[in-house]
C-alpha cells in the first residue's frame, strides 16, 4: 500500500473515476511521481539558468555589460537553486554523488546530471568574472573577463539542452499526459526558458541595453503560449487533464502573465518600470507554466481513465505494439 | 503494430542483453488467478522473507483489499473483485456473486522502465533475468515510480528508523533465495500452486496448456497477461492467467516500456533546442538598441 493510497482514503482523493467498474476500485493503475515541490521548482529555475546564460552570452559578445552582469548573476542563482532543489528532493541526499557512477542516455535524469556538471562551472565562471571590477588591477582582473567570455559561452553553448531536457525527463515517464505530450512540452519548456530569461534582461539592464531582451521575450512568451495550447486542446484524452481544475487555474495565470509581460515588453520602450513590470510578469509566468504542467501529470496519474481508456482503444483497434 | 524492434527486443535474453555470458535460463512466475484463493499467505510470506515493515492496519472497503496495491511495502498484492453474475437457475438475473482474486507482483519486465531511466545503475538486471534495486547505491531520486507502466515500484516512506526509507522498493523475485536453488517465499507459501516458480520457457509452455484447458472447459473469459514477447514491455517476466480485462484488476491492458520512445522524445528536444539558440541569434541581429 502507498502513503497516496492512505491519504485519499481519508478523503483527500482528486476527482473520482467515472467508469470505476473497468478500473480497480477507481485506483490509478500507475504511481505518482513522489517529488516534492522541489522539482517543480527546479524545473522553473533551470530553464531560467538556461535564458539567463543565452542572453548574457549575447550581451557580453554585443557589449551591454549591464545586461550581461544581470544575466550572468541570475543564472548562478537560479543554478545555485537548481543544484539545492535537486539534492534536497532525494530521498537520500547524502547520496547525491551516486548519479556521477554512471553515464546512461536511457536516463534523461543521468544526462540532466551531466548537462548541469558541464554547463555549472561554466556559468559559475563567468558569473565569478564579474567581480573583475572589485578586484585590484592586476594580472588576475586583466586576465578574467576572457575567461569570463570563454566560459560564458561554453554555458550558452549548454543552455539550450539544460532548457529542453526536463521536457524529455518528465515524457519519459507513464504519467499519460506527460509521456502522449512528448512531441510538445520540449517547445514548452523551451518558450518558457526563453521567457523567463528575458524576464531577467529587461528586470536587470537599463532601457539602452533591453533590446535583444525585448525580442526574446516575444519570441518566448509566443512559444510558451502557443506550446502550452497544443496541450490544452489537440492532445485528445489528455487535454482533459491539463483543462482540470488545478492545471488550468496555473495555465490560465501562465497565459496572462506571458501576454502581459510580452506586451510591456514591447510597450516600455521608454519606461525602465513598465519593462521592469514586463520582465516580473515573465517570469511569474513562467513558474505558473511549470506549475501547469507539473500538476496537469499529476492529475492524470491518479485517474486510471487516463491509462486504461487509450491503452484500451489501442487493444481494440488491434493496434497492439 | 509490431516492429521490426519490438520484435528483437522481444525475442533477446534480458541477462545476455545486459552483457551476462551465457547466463542461466530466464526465470520468473506464473501466477494463475483461477485457482487463487485469497489467502494472502503470498502477502505474508513475502513480508517475512524479505524483513518489510507494515504498512498500516486499516480497514478499506474494498473487498477483503486491505492492503491496497503493490507499494514500497508490499510486494505481492492479492487484489478481490466481486461482480454480479447471473446465477445458475435464476432466470439471468445477476443475483450471483462471481469471486475474482489475484495475486500481483513487479513483472520483472524484458523492457525494464525502472531500470532505463534509473540515473544512479542502483536498478540492475541480475543473471537470471529480473530486476532488482541495489539499496546500497538507490539515492531515492524517485524516477523510477512514475516511469513504471503497472505502478509497481515506490520510495519507502515508513517507519521512520527503518534503514531504507527514502528508497525505491520493489519485489526481487527473492534474489537471495533464487540464488541458492530455492523458489521465492510467495511461491513456497502458496497452498494452491497459484503462483508457480520456474524457469520461464517452462511457465509460458504450462500457462499456455493451463488457458488452453480452461476454455475446452467453458472458462471462455480465461485469457493470459503479459506472456506475448511482442507486447509493449517485450513480454513480462510475471506471466499472469486472468478471468477478465487486466483493467478489472488494477493492470494496464496494454502496457509501454516510456523509453520506447525515448529517441523521438530527444530529437525533439533537440529541435527545441536548438530553435532556443537561434531565437537568442535572432534577438541579437539587426538590433540597434
Amino acid at each position: 500500500m502507498t502513503d497516496e493510497a492512505r491519504a485519499s482514503d481519508s478523503g483527500a482523493a482528486g476527482e473520482p473515476a467515472p467508469d470505476a467498474s473497468r478500473s480497480y476500485y477507481g485506483r490509478p493503475v500507475i504511481k505518482a511521481p513522489v517529488w516534492k515541490h522541489d522539482i517543480t521548482a527546479y524545473l522553473f529555475t533551470g530553464g531560467l539558468a538556461a535564458g539567463s546564460s543565452l542572453l548574457a552570452a549575447g550581451a557580453d559578445l554585443t557589449g551591454r555589460h549591464e545586461l550581461r552582469r544581470g544575466c550572468r548573476l541570475a543564472s548562478l542563482a537560479a543554478l545555485s537553486a537548481s543544484t539545492w532543489f535537486l539534492i534536497h528532493d532525494l530521498g537520500r541526499p547524502s547520496r547525491f554523488a551516486n548519479m556521477l557512477r554512471v553515464f546512461k542516455p536511457t536516463s534523461p535524469m543521468s544526462m540532466g546530471t551531466w548537462i548541469l556538471a558541464a554547463y555549472g562551472p561554466m556559468a559559475g565562471l563567468a558569473a565569478a568574472s564579474e567581480v573583475t571590477g572589485v578586484l585590484p588591477a592586476g594580472v588576475a582582473s586583466r586576465a578574467l573577463p576572457g575567461v569570463g567570455r570563454a566560459a560564458g559561452v561554453a554555458a550558452a553553448g549548454l543552455a539550450p539542452l539544460l532548457g529542453t531536457y526536463t521536457a524529455v525527463l518528465l515524457a519519459d515517464t507513464a504519467v499519460p499526459a506527460w509521456h502522449d505530450a512528448g512531441r510538445h512540452l520540449p517547445f514548452v519548456f523551451a518558450g518558457s526558458a526563453l521567457a523567463s530569461g528575458a524576464g531577467v534582461g529587461l528586470l536587470a539592464a537599463p532601457l539602452g541595453q533591453v533590446g535583444p531582451a525585448r525580442r526574446m521575450a516575444v519570441a518566448g512568451a509566443a512559444a510558451e503560449l502557443a506550446a502550452t495550447s497544443v496541450l490544452e486542446h489537440r492532445l485528445g484524452l489528455q487535454s482533459e487533464a491539463y483543462r482540470s481544475a488545478a492545471p488550468a487555474r496555473f495555465l490560465r495565470l501562465a497565459r496572462g502573465l506571458a501576454a502581459a509581460g510580452a506586451v510591456a515588453a514591447v510597450t516600455g520602450r521608454r519606461s525602465r518600470v513598465l519593462s521592469a513590470l514586463g520582465g516580473a510578469a515573465l517570469l511569474a509566468g513562467s513558474i505558473c507554466t511549470r506549475c501547469g504542467v507539473y500538476q496537469a501529470g499529476l492529475v492524470s496519474a491518479a485517474d486510471p481513465r487516463f491509462t486504461v481508456l487509450p491503452q484500451r482503444q489501442r487493444l481494440d483497434a488491434g493496434q497492439a505494439r | 503494430m509490431i516492429t521490426e524492434r519490438s520484435r528483437l527486443l522481444g525475442s533477446l535474453d534480458p541477462a545476455a542483453g545486459s552483457g551476462y555470458v551465457e547466463p542461466p535460463p530466464r526465470v520468473g512466475f506464473f501466477t494463475d488467478t483461477s485457482i487463487c484463493i485469497g489467502c494472502k499467505a503470498c502477502e505474508v510470506a513475502c513480508k517475512e522473507w524479505n524483513g518489510i515493515p507494515q504498512d498500516g492496519i486499516e480497514l478499506t472497503g474494498m473487498s477483503y483489499d486491505n492492503s491496497v496495491g503493490l507499494g514500497a511495502s508490499t510486494w505481492r498484492h492479492v487484489a478481490f473483485i466481486e461482480q454480479r453474475v447471473a446465477a445458475p437457475g435464476a432466470g439471468g438475473d445477476e443475483t450471483g456473486v462471481r469471486w475474482l482474486m489475484s495475486s500481483d507482483v513487479c513483472k520483472h519486465c524484458t523492457s525494464a522502465a525502472c531500470l532505463d531511466v534509473c540515473p544512479t545503475g542502483s536498478l540492475l538486471r541480475t543473471e537470471l533475468g529480473t530486476v532488482v534495486v541495489q539499496d546500497d547505491i538507490c539515492n531515492g531520486c524517485g524516477y523510477c515510480i512514475p516511469a513504471c507502466p503497472y505502478g509497481v515500484i515506490d520510495q519507502r516512506r515508513s517507519p521512520d528508523g527503518d534503514r531504507n526509507v527514502g528508497l525505491a522498493q520493489k519485489c526481487t523475485l527473492c534474489y537471495d533465495r533464487t540464488g541458492a536453488g530455492l523458489e521465492p517465499a510467495c511461491a513456497k507459501a502458496c497452498p494452491t500452486d497459484s503462483i508457480q516458480f520456474g524457469s520461464l520457457d517452462e511457465l509460458r509452455k504450462r500457462a499456455a496448456g493451463r488457458v488452453g484447458a480452461l476454455r475446452a472447459a467453458g472458462v471462455a473469459d480465461a485469457r493470459l497477461y503479459g506472456e506475448d514477447p511482442a507486447d509493449g514491455v517485450g513480454g513480462a517476466g510475471s506471466l499472469f492467467l486472468l478471468l477478465d480485462d487486466p483493467e478489472v484488476y488494477g493492470l494496464p491492458p496494454d502496457p509501454v516500456c516510456t523509453t520506447r520512445d525515448l529517441p523521438a522524445m530527444w530529437r525533439r528536444a533537440a529541435v527545441a533546442a536548438a530553435t532556443m539558440a537561434a531565437v537568442t541569434a535572432f534577438a541579437f541581429l539587426g538590433s540597434r538598441s
